[in-house]
């Protein structure tokens, strides 16, 4: 059981890294943008950049705000 | 130019991993012995080729737009993870990489083990297992970019032949030296490796769920080009930030 739990939290830390909030934003990025295409069947490719520099300027405030 | 920006990509991500993993090599090798050390390195090397030949080929079977919009997924998630950490040292906000300090506490570590237990054909099993971590952890990283890259590009062999390029000229280096690399920027390095997997994970990862880029690929130029623009404009916000935050704290006391 140990062992499962140091494993999955070595893959957690590997993909996920500092900020899950990063993760979060990109799962729910991908999804909007292939929502948005093929089901509204609007061309959003600036979304994802936009959302990415949002993303990143928020883990960023959040990492450096209390110091 | 796609594959130029690639094969740079993996280079550079390659030095700055391969700078991080020498250091415990040396650590290793020059506190315990080199045998032990060098059966380490060879079997999490072995892994890792296991690794890239296993997941090379199968992620190339799987459709490309999903293959795009996974790799694409996690390419952002990690080089968003790089650039981040990049721009939190390069601004004060977080210690920047220091080989030697790192090369000094585990060979501190090291000496503090005395004993040396055999196991089958290895003399030190210490110095096997921390030579095998720390070469198979870097080395994961390398790995899982040159399949990524490799495969949503069509060319895993190129990529490997990168990464295996990078290796060498840090373990030319190392040998040459016996010191930690130092002097190598490895900030500015994962600087440069973030922006661009942040690039080709934007734009991979759009085209998957669907997008098509105006310009076509000429696109990932200007997505590269908004996430520099974006990443240095941080830099110098934080840098001002953390420059205000110290003289206060100066004052202060």
């Amino acid at each position: 059981m140990n062992y499962l739990k140091r494993f999955g939290s070595f893959w957690y830390h590997f993909v996920v890294g500092d900020d899950w909030r990063i993760a979060g934003g990109v799962v729910i990025g991908l999804t909007l943008v292939a929502f948005l295409t093929h089901s509204v069947q609007i061309q959003v490719w600036w979304l994802l950049p936009v959302m990415v520099v949002i993303m990143l300027s928020l883990s960023l405030w959040h990492a450096t705000r209390r110091r | 130019m796609h594959t130029f920006l690639l094969l740079a990509s993996v280079f550079l991500a390659s030095i700055v991993e391969g700078v991080e993993a020498l250091t415990i090599v040396l650590a290793m090798g020059t506190t315990r012995g080199w045998r032990s050390t060098w059966y380490g390195v060879g079997a999490a090397l072995v892994v890792l080729a296991i690794f890239v030949g296993v997941l090379g080929p199968a992620l190339t079977l799987i459709p490309i737009n999903v293959l795009r919009l996974v790799v694409g997924g996690l390419l952002l998630t990690f080089g968003l993870q790089w650039l981040r950490k990049a721009i939190l040292r390069a601004s004060g906000f977080k210690p920047l990489h220091d080989e030697a300090a790192i090369f000094d506490k585990a060979a501190a570590a090291s000496r503090k083990v005395k004993h040396t237990e055999k196991k089958a054909m290895v003399d030190d099993w210490y110095a096997f297992t921390i030579a095998f971590k720390g070469v198979l952890l870097e080395g994961l990283e390398v790995a899982f970019i040159v399949v990524t890259f490799g495969a949503n590009q069509g060319s895993i062999p190129l990529a490997v032949v990168a990464a295996v390029a990078a290796i060498l000229v840090v373990v030319a280096i190392g040998v040459r030296v016996h010191q930690p690399l130092s002097q190598v920027p490895e900030n500015t390095l994962k600087f440069v490796v973030g922006i661009m997997l942040t690039s080709f994970g934007i734009f991979w990862g759009s085209e998957g769920a669907g997008v098509h880029w105006p310009g076509s690929d000429a696109a990932l130029f200007g997505v590269i080009a908004l996430i520099a623009v974006t990443a240095f404009s941080q830099v110098t916000w934080l840098r001002r930030q953390h420059d205000r935050l110290t003289n206060t704290k100066a004052r202060t006391t």
